[in-house]
């Protein structure tokens, strides 16, 4: 601990090797990578979970859980893939990202970083921890409703504090990357010149500083209800347990798009890149992104159309959830656009990115079919809406992260990746994941509710087809973790711009990047 | 988690063996929504064919676009790039037309929630409550009450007995309507939120405690339709069903005074004295309707979730609380109050064989009466959700 | 005190402070939950966590302000600092919005609600809706008088506000090197922070023992408590961190152009005088 005043601008000396590197570290490279292999852990573990589940679902009947603890793996497998794989994977790569594209010596606030991310181990801790405690995990769901949110023991109570400290991480976070953005960019890179990733990943930090304080005052409700006497979610007390709903999606809806926006970013890099050719339409991209971010705070209750609300609010909230298909449409033009007459090769992130630009186009489409509401009391609540998700999730999300490894790993480790490999994990992923969701759609047409660990007869043979679809995609993810290991080891030496298409600050690096980089500022034209 | 990871290895076992087994396919692909059944249903099924096919229809043009892209502008082709990158019209074109498809979506959408929320000049009313796990229905104009349950034996579910046709899609009172008759459903729940569903009728309805939100419904076809609750509501949220009877008016004029007679003979019974053998061969009705998805047929409970009743200080103490906490419940837990669940007989009848099954010997016994007693004041919130 | 402003952005060299931190809030975690759910011990945890918590601000702001009059931030770390402060008091607004937003929507949504047409007739028969309101359940048995505004909360309402003056004043003083005006400002705010504190405290007795208002009081006591007691604790935290300007500004801190730290705080403190504001309106004045 530097506790006297040390001789500082001198970043050569005495730094902590071993554990205490990286418990103390002040380092947007460290921390970047932190956060990746926590993202990477969880990802695995929260995986495992889904592949129970699927097991569970291979047949009718109850085979390997009994309800109750079928449900903690639902709640569970929702709540780390959300919160403790998607999320942090996107702050790893703001965190080795951002600092390198704007030219920045590092995050503004380098301790507040490490601590954001010294957080979420301790959320997670606190998560994985409570499968052991009497009564189990939490299994009400990933969405926490009361009156069931109510009603459990410990880890209930456990959860919710989880999801604060959490929050915490995130808003800290946040409010890092956005002065970052807004402070360090190099002199002459104006904010009209940022490539698109920084961008969406602004725009992402200002909606989690916006959303992330609402949920933690709608899961201090819940504690209050659960533990002190209040009677917010409570008819009896003249509460509503409708309310936590509003209150949660208010959170809800726009930390959707927290999990998109910076995928959508990933892929406007790599999509140029392996196009030789700029980005079409740079300016609609970001003005696009701003009014999905806008917008969202607009849609929330369209996650409630089953709840009974008024025509006109219905109404209200089918005509803004379907405009948010006009943004995200200009995105997907856009991105086709910018394919349209270059000169394309298909490495491996470029694979993954045209993957999420067709797939995430088909949840797309499954989401507007959600937003129209009579079609939604249809299927809210469904394997329709699992599939929506997944595919919005997996192979939107997840897919973007994938993609974005694969386009950064050299510059990161110094070391190409093999391309057979990739090769294999793209295409088994590709496949593997519409096994796994495709049929969930008709599942939920013929009326199968979700998070249920046994089924009606009829829905048979799709959910067989989806757990063998679910074991191939979790398999293939091993030929990833083998890759990376394997890249970090050793391999092709990188050249500095790694691919031919490349453009920007990061790409006049060396590879692997220095441990200090731009320390003074290069001169954006 | 010890038990139920214990349970699970158990139960791998036996997976292979059941897999080997797995019948034939006994259901056919379903590729859309069920077959609709009234008007509301099949405006659904055709909007979502529309949404379906304008989506389908964009999808070809973009990725059709896109992939002869793939095709042909590959370096491999030698294919040069173009540098351009901005066309203020094209932008502006494809904002436009997405925007002109929804308007054009979003306008039979809009009638269709409109006549959905229209639940004036109904012919009959049912109040819906949603329990764990079950569910309640008063017709208020004919003056019926029951409860209706799944009926799939544990058997079945367990892997010890084959599955029969309608395996967790069946219960043992479904609820029945006349034909042709605009019916109006007052939905609402007693413990969590539950959700009334009916797939080929169109109506999902949240159940919420506390409210009342309505819906409606009116079946063209005479058949038996079947549901499930659709809003995660605890362990068994997977095994409450929802099945509807629709019938012909006069079949349903029939059933209402058959149903009617039950309900005289129950509240008889609240006036009757017992012997204990018959409390408790009753109580063991009522326990394995009610109960024993909490407190499990063996009395002993979940460990950490529901407590034992076999060897608990409960149901082995005073009786006079041990009738309380079926009665009022324990609030802010999963056990709820019976009062307005239960007759005075059943909660009698079920208090008696907790009492004395399985390792629990008290030899004493709880009347009709006694439960009348006390319930005292409590009488008049009888059917008013568990406050709190 | 030497400010020799340097050109490079300020880099930290590597810290503890943040594990130690996460250490405390995941002993502030365990022991909170052991507390609530009645495990022995549960309140040493957390106490554990709470005095790990305050070692860790000690020493990681004593470190902030170390490097703040060594003079190794430069203007652009300065306007970090002001970025982050808005982004941070942006995040609380949101968090207040929450509680607001329960208050809105029990108010005008559901107590009516509860009180009318069918939910009325079929589950609460008796039930008439009004607010305040302890809900349908609960009106025979929690009775309570509502808080007035024209008492404590009034006087509040002057006392908050004057504290913004005074905060102001003392910035004024600061500004053009008045070290006496400085502290009188800040030592006036302080006393207001810690009256208003006071007769807070008192409001809250006196509605627990004579009133009958309570957090279990149906939503209206719901709202009343959280609202005001998460501003209550915005006002306490508030109140510290002035203690903190005020005791740096006698060890003789801040120059008249270098003193985020202190703008800092009173940003803060106006914006917990600004909920206050929309507090006394829509929860003392509005029922
Ligand atoms: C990354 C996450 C992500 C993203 C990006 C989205 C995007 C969208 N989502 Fe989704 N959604 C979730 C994650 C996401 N969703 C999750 C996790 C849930 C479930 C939560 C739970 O209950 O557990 C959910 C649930 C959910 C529901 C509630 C379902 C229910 O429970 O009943 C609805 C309903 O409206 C919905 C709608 C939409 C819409 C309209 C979009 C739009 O943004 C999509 C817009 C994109 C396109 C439309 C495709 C591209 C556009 C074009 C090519 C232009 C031309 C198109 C036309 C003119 C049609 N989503
Ligand atoms: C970003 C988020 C994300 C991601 C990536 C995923 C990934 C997957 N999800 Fe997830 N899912 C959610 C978010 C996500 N999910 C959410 C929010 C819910 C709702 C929860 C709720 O209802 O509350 C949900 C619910 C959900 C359900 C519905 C459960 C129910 O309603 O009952 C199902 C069912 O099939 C499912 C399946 C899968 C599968 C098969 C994957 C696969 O992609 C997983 C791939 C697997 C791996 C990556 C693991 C690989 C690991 C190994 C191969 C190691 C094996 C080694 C050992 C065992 C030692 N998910
Ligand atoms: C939804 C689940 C559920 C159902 C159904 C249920 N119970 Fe319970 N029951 C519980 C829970 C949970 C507790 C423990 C409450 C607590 O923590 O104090 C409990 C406690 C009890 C107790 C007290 C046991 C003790 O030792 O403290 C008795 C007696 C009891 N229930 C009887 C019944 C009867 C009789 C029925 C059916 C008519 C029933 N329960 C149905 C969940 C349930
Ligand atoms: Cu009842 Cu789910
Ligand atoms: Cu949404």
């Amino acid at each position: 601990m530097s506790d006297a005043a040390h001789a500082h601008d001198d970043h050569s000396h005495g730094h902590p090797s071993g554990i205490m590197r990286w418990l103390t570290t002040t380092n947007h490279k460290d921390i970047g990578t932190m956060y990746l292999w926590f993202a990477l852990i969880m990802l695995f573990s929260a995986g495992t979970m889904a592949l129970l589940i699927r097991a569970e679902l291979f047949q009718p009947g109850l085979q390997l859980t009994n309800p109750d603890f079928f449900n903690q793996l639902t709640t569970m497998h929702g709540l780390i893939m959300i919160f403790g794989a998607i999320m942090p994977a996107f702050s790893g790569f703001a965190n080795w990202q951002v600092p390198l594209m704007i030219g920045a010596p590092d995050m503004a606030f380098p301790r507040m970083n490490n601590w954001a991310f010294w957080l979420l181990p301790v959320a997670a801790l606190m998560l994985m921890s409570s499968f052991l405690l009497p009564g189990g995990a939490v299994a009400g769901g990933w969405t926490m409703y009361p009156p069931l949110f109510i009603q459990g023991g410990i880890s209930y109570d456990l959860t919710i504090l989880a999801v604060h400290i959490m929050g915490l991480s995130s808003i800290m976070g946040s409010i890092n990357i956005v002065t970052t953005i807004l402070n360090m960019r190099a002199p002459g890179l104006t904010l009209m010149k940022m490539p698109l990733f920084v961008w969406t990943w602004l725009i992402t930090a200002y909606l989690l500083i916006a959303t992330m304080p609402v949920l933690a005052g709608a899961v201090t409700m819940l504690l209050t209800d659960r533990n002190f006497g209040t009677h917010f979610f409570n008819a009896a007390g003249g509460g509503d347990p409708v309310m936590f709903q509003h209150i949660f999606w208010f959170f809800g809806h726009p930390e959707v798009y927290i999990l998109i926006l910076p995928a959508f970013g990933i892929v406007s890099q790599i999509i140029p890149t392996f196009a030789r050719k700029p980005l079409f339409g740079y300016a609609s991209m970001v003005y696009a992104t701003a009014s999905i971010a806008i917008l969202s705070f607009t849609v929330w209750a369209h996650h409630m159309f089953a709840v009974g609300m008024p025509a006109a609010a219905q109404l209200f909230f089918m005509f803004s959830t379907m405009l948010i298909a006009v943004p995200t449409g200009v995105k997907v033009f856009n991105w086709v656009a910018t394919m349209w007459k270059g000169s394309l090769t298909f490495e491996t992130p470029m694979l993954f990115a045209i993957a999420f630009v067709c797939l995430f186009t088909i949840g797309g489409f499954s989401g507007l079919v959600l937003a129209v509401a009579p079609v939604d009391i249809q299927l809210q609540d469904t394997y329709y809406v699992v599939a929506h998700f997944h595919y919005v999730l997996v192979s939107g999300a997840l897919f973007a992260i994938f993609a974005g490894i694969y386009y950064w790993l050299p510059k990161w480790t110094g070391h190409m990746y093999s391309e057979t490999l990739g090769r294999w994990h793209f295409w088994l992923s590709v496949i593997g994941m519409n096994i796994v969701f495709f049929p969930m759609h008709f599942l939920g047409l013929a009326g199968m509710p979700r998070r249920i660990p046994d089924y009606a007869l009829q829905f048979t043979e799709f959910n067989q087809i989806a757990t063998v679809g679910a074991f191939i995609f979790g398999f293939s993810q091993l030929v990833f973790l083998v890759l990376v290991l394997k890249t970090i080891k050793g391999g092709a030496k990188a050249a500095d711009r790694v691919w031919e298409g490349a453009e920007g600050l990061e790409w006049t690096l060396p590879s692997p990047a220095p441990y200090h980089t731009f320390e003074t500022a290069p001169v954006v034209k | 988690m010890g038990d139920a990871m214990k349970s699970m290895w158990q139960r791998a076992g036996m997976v292979g063996a059941a897999l080997a087994a797995s019948q034939p396919a006994l259901a056919e692909y379903a590729y859309n929504l069920q077959t609709p059944a009234s008007g509301v249903a099949q405006d659904v099924f055709d909007l979502h064919n529309l949404i379906m096919l304008v989506c389908l229809g964009i999808f070809v043009v973009v990725f059709g676009a896109m992939f002869y892209s793939l095709l042909k502008h590959r370096k491999s082709l030698g294919h040069k790039a173009a540098h351009f990158h901005e066309n203020t019209t094209v932008e502006i074109i494809w904002t436009v037309i997405p925007f002109v498809i929804l308007v054009g979506m979003a306008y039979p959408a809009a009638k269709v929630v409109i006549d959905m929320k229209d639940t004036s000049n109904p012919d009959m009313t049912i109040k819906i409550t949603g329990y764990q796990w079950k569910w309640g229905y008063d017709y208020l104009n004919d003056d019926i009450s029951f409860y209706s349950n799944l009926s799939t034996p544990r058997e079945q579910i367990n892997g010890t007995a084959a599955k029969g046709e309608h395996y967790l899609l069946e219960v043992d009172e479904p609820m029945v309507v006349p034909v042709g008759k605009r019916v109006r459903l007052l939905i609402t729940a007693n413990d969590v939120i539950h959700s009334w569903w009916l797939p080929a009728l169109g109506v999902k309805q949240d159940g919420i405690p506390g409210f009342i939100r309505d819906s409606w419904l009116k079946a063209d076809k005479i058949g038996t339709y079947r549901g499930q609750c659709a809003e995660l509501c605890g362990k068994d949220h997977g095994f409450m069903p929802i099945v509807v009877e629709v019938v012909s008016e006069e079949d349903y004029r029939a059933w209402v005074v058959k149903k009617k007679g039950a309900t005289q003979a129950a509240v008889a019974d609240n006036a009757k004295s017992f012997e204990i053998a018959d409390l408790v061969a009753r109580g063991e009705k009522v326990y394995q309707a009610n109960c024993a998805a909490c407190h499990q047929a063996s009395g002993m409970g979940m460990p950490g979730v529901f407590p034992a009743i076999n060897g608990s200080k409960v149901a082995t103490g005073p009786i006079a609380e041990h009738i309380n906490v079926v009665l009022n419940g324990r609030p802010g837990t999963a056990m709820a109050a019976f009062a307005g669940q239960l007759s005075d007989a059943d909660i009698a009848a079920v208090v008696t064989y907790q009492r004395n099954a399985w390792d629990n010997k008290m030899g004493d016994l709880a009347q009709p009466a006694e439960i009348a007693a006390a319930r005292g004041g409590a009488a008049s919130e009888a059917g008013a959700p568990a406050a709190q | 005190m030497s400010l020799a402003q340097t050109d490079k952005y300020y880099l930290p060299q590597p810290s503890l402070w943040p594990i130690i931190g996460s250490v405390a809030l995941l002993l502030m975690a365990v022991g909170g939950v052991m507390t609530m759910r009645e495990i022995d011990n549960g309140g040493w945890v957390l106490l554990a966590g709470v005095a790990i918590l305050f070692y860790m601000m000690f020493g990681w702001f004593g470190e902030v302000i170390r490097d703040s009059e060594a003079g190794r931030y430069n203007k652009q770390v300065d306007a970090s600092f002001r970025w982050s402060m808005s982004w941070f008091i942006f995040s609380e607004v949101m968090f207040f919005a929450a509680f607001f937003g329960a208050l809105f929507y029990t108010r005008v949504l559901s107590v009516p609600w509860l009180g009318e047409s069918d939910t009325m007739e079929q589950l609460w028969p008796t039930f008439k809706a009004a607010w305040p309101s302890a809900g349908p359940g609960l009106q025979d048995s929690v009775q309570f008088t509502p808080m007035g505004a024209w008492g404590i909360p009034a006087i509040n309402t002057l006392l908050l506000l004057s504290s913004g003056v005074t905060v102001t004043w003392a910035h004024w003083g600061l500004k053009k090197s008045s070290r006496t005006q400085l502290i009188l400002g800040l030592a006036m705010t302080v006393a207001l922070g810690m009256v208003f504190l006071g007769l807070q405290a008192y409001e809250y007795h006196h509605a627990y023992t004579e009133m009958g208002l309570t957090l279990g009081a149906g939503v209206y006591g719901a709202t009343f408590f959280m609202l005001t007691g998460f501003h209550g604790f915005h006002v306490l935290v508030g109140t510290t961190m002035l203690i903190v300007m005020l005791l740096r500004s006698i060890a003789g801190h801040f120059t008249a152009e270098h003193h985020f730290a202190f703008e800092a705080v009173s940003w803060y403190w106006h914006f917990v005088d600004v909920v206050w504001v929309l507090l006394f309106v829509v929860v003392y004045w509005m029922i």
